[in-house]
């Protein structure tokens, strides 16, 4: 088995991934006031609101960025508690048990999410 | 493999935990762990609850009215210094584990200089800066907003 | 506590004996305290006045054989290599090594370490077999390139890294501390050719993927050797193999013996090859 060496590489550059874009959605989301991003909370107010979430919902790449954001970080995530999952030194069988478990859940997840953020993309660019 | 008739002796879960006499980065990696376990939990849920911006205006609304008072304001905010945490501390561990930032093999002459030592300042500076960007967002949460 | 106020140590020992007790359990016994006493001399004065049948390992007393690691006051050193009062108190606890089974006492069964250990191939390997068996001289290799590994060498092999790494604390299959900063040790030898041979096991779950930087092996390392440095090094040589970037030396050639050096009156000659 040398899936480790792919998987764990896989792992840290989803890492990189993930701190460029989760770092921006916390920015718009979390820190609003203290670091104000043009253009990502055009209505004012609290970023959910729906004026907010339509106007970003409207920007194609930012779509694109819940997009890659969604799969490095379902696969970042998934990886490392699969990782401690087996740090727990579980049977081999229940091993390939949790490998398909979570793949099944991460590419079902992956696959719903992709879909919200392009309906919800489609539906920004309708309204 | 030679099977061992020895009593077990293994520390389990309690070996990850182990505190007392361990150094910073036995509890940074322990936080790491327990923060993206936190986080894992909360993003999977954040998946499910803000697809329904797809739906239109009002599922929005009523899944977000669900979501809010003191309580997931409490929650949401030990995500955010969670994120915090795991993220700078990523980008330290990002870079040790590539072999950068603990040092080129030495001579080992005691007292002996390990790598822990060497990357401390990076330690030292990933928490600085992971408080620094807590402090932003709990004005954000909690004072500004 | 000072050794002037120190006049007799507490010595709490965890033991066990495989053929009447079902767990191990805990033991005092108290000894009078000597100047410049180690926590080996302190068991072996237990053993004198009080447990004669108290079993440990331990050979060379000066931190060279790695045989006497133990967990002394919650950390794992060797006992040879530990004074009594560096432990601030006048009462030393000592347990068999954790993450290893208790054979008797405090000696742990650290064969699955050296099962790890071989298993990396701690060896240089090459592909001239011929030249390995009956050298006809020494493979070349600068300083610098010694000091690529030099630090790594110096490990003895006592087990207080595993002992002390978490993640060797649940999962039997990870290699551990030891096993990699070895196998690291022979990889970055320039004399060696075994970097794809020694992936095998590197490149899977064993290798140092379940290595988090806890940092624990190297902190109680008691020879300096840092195997999460050497892990971590490891970790680069190996990402930038799956990315195909990583550079592959060809082993380092037999160096070719000087010829027209002359020889200083009244230095004597070498004495003959042994192999």
């Amino acid at each position: 088995m040398m899936r480790d060496q792919k998987l764990w590489t896989w792992h840290l550059a989803a890492g990189v991934v993930i701190l460029f874009l989760l770092g921006l959605h916390m920015t718009v989301m979390h820190l609003n006031v203290t670091v104000p991003l043009k253009g990502l909370n055009p209505a004012g107010g609290h970023p959910i609101d729906w004026q907010n979430v339509i106007a970003r919902g409207k920007i194609g790449a930012f779509a694109l960025t819940y997009v890659v954001l969604l799969g490095a970080a379902l696969f970042h995530g998934l990886y490392g508690l699969r990782n401690i999952l087996f740090e727990l030194n579980p049977a081999s069988w229940l091993k390939r048990t949790v490998s398909i478990v979570l793949l099944l859940c991460g590419l079902a997840l992956f696959s719903f999410g992709t879909w919200a953020a392009i309906a919800g993309f489609s539906l920004a660019k309708a309204m | 493999m030679i099977e061992s008739k020895g009593h077990p002796n293994r520390l389990g879960i309690w070996g990850w935990l182990g505190g007392g006499r361990w150094g910073v980065e036995r509890y940074l990696y322990t936080l790491h762990r327990l923060t993206g376990l936190g986080l894992l939990t909360y993003f999977l849920l954040h998946i499910l609850v803000t697809s329904s911006r797809a739906l239109g205006k009002a599922p929005w609304e009523q899944a977000m009215n669900a979501v809010t008072g003191p309580l997931f304001k409490l929650g949401e905010y030990l995500v955010f210094v969670a994120f915090a945490f795991h993220a700078v501390n990523g980008i330290r561990l990002g870079i040790i584990e590539l072999g950068f930032g603990v040092g080129p093999p030495i001579e080992p002459v005691y007292p002996y200089r390990t790598s822990l030592d060497v990357q401390r300042p990076l330690a030292v500076g990933v928490l600085l800066l992971a408080a620094i960007i807590v402090v932003m967002g709990t004005l954000n949460f909690w004072v500004l907003e | 506590m000072s050794e002037k106020t120190l006049t007799e140590v507490t010595y709490r020992i965890r033991r066990f004996d495989p053929d009447g007790d079902t767990a191990p359990h805990w033991e005092e016994y108290g000894i009078p305290y000597s100047a410049g006493m180690t926590v080996l001399d302190g068991l072996w004065k237990v053993k004198e006045m009080r447990a004669p049948d108290l079993a440990w390992r331990s050979s060379c007393r000066m931190g060279v054989c790695g045989s006497c690691g133990m967990l002394v006051n919650g950390k794992a050193r060797l006992a040879c290599n530990t004074q009594v009062t560096e432990l601030g108190g006048d009462t030393v606890v000592v347990a068999p090594l954790p993450n290893f089974d208790i054979v008797r006492d405090l000696v742990p069964e650290l064969a699955p370490m050296f099962d790890s250990h071989r298993a990396l191939m701690p060896h240089v390997i090459r592909e001239d077999v011929q030249e390995q068996e009956h050298p006809t001289g020494e493979f070349w290799q600068s300083a610098h390139e010694l000091e690529q590994y030099l630090q790594f060498s110096y490990c003895i092999k006592c087990g207080c890294c595993m002992a002390a790494c978490p993640t060797f604390a649940t999962d039997a299959l990870y290699s551990g501390p030891m096993p990699l900063g070895q196998a690291h040790r022979y990889n970055s030898d320039t004399r060696d050719g075994g970097f794809s041979a020694r992936k095998r096991v590197l490149a899977g779950e064993a290798g140092p993927w379940r290595c988090h930087f806890a940092g624990e092996c190297s902190r109680v390392c008691p020879k300096g050797v840092d195997p999460a440095k050497a892990i971590q090094l490891m970790k680069r040589e190996l990402v930038l193999d799956y990315l195909r970037l990583h550079k592959q030396h060809r082993p380092a050639t037999v160096a070719k013996k000087a010829t027209e050096t002359k020889r200083r009156e009244g230095i004597p000659e070498p004495p003959a090859p042994t192999v």
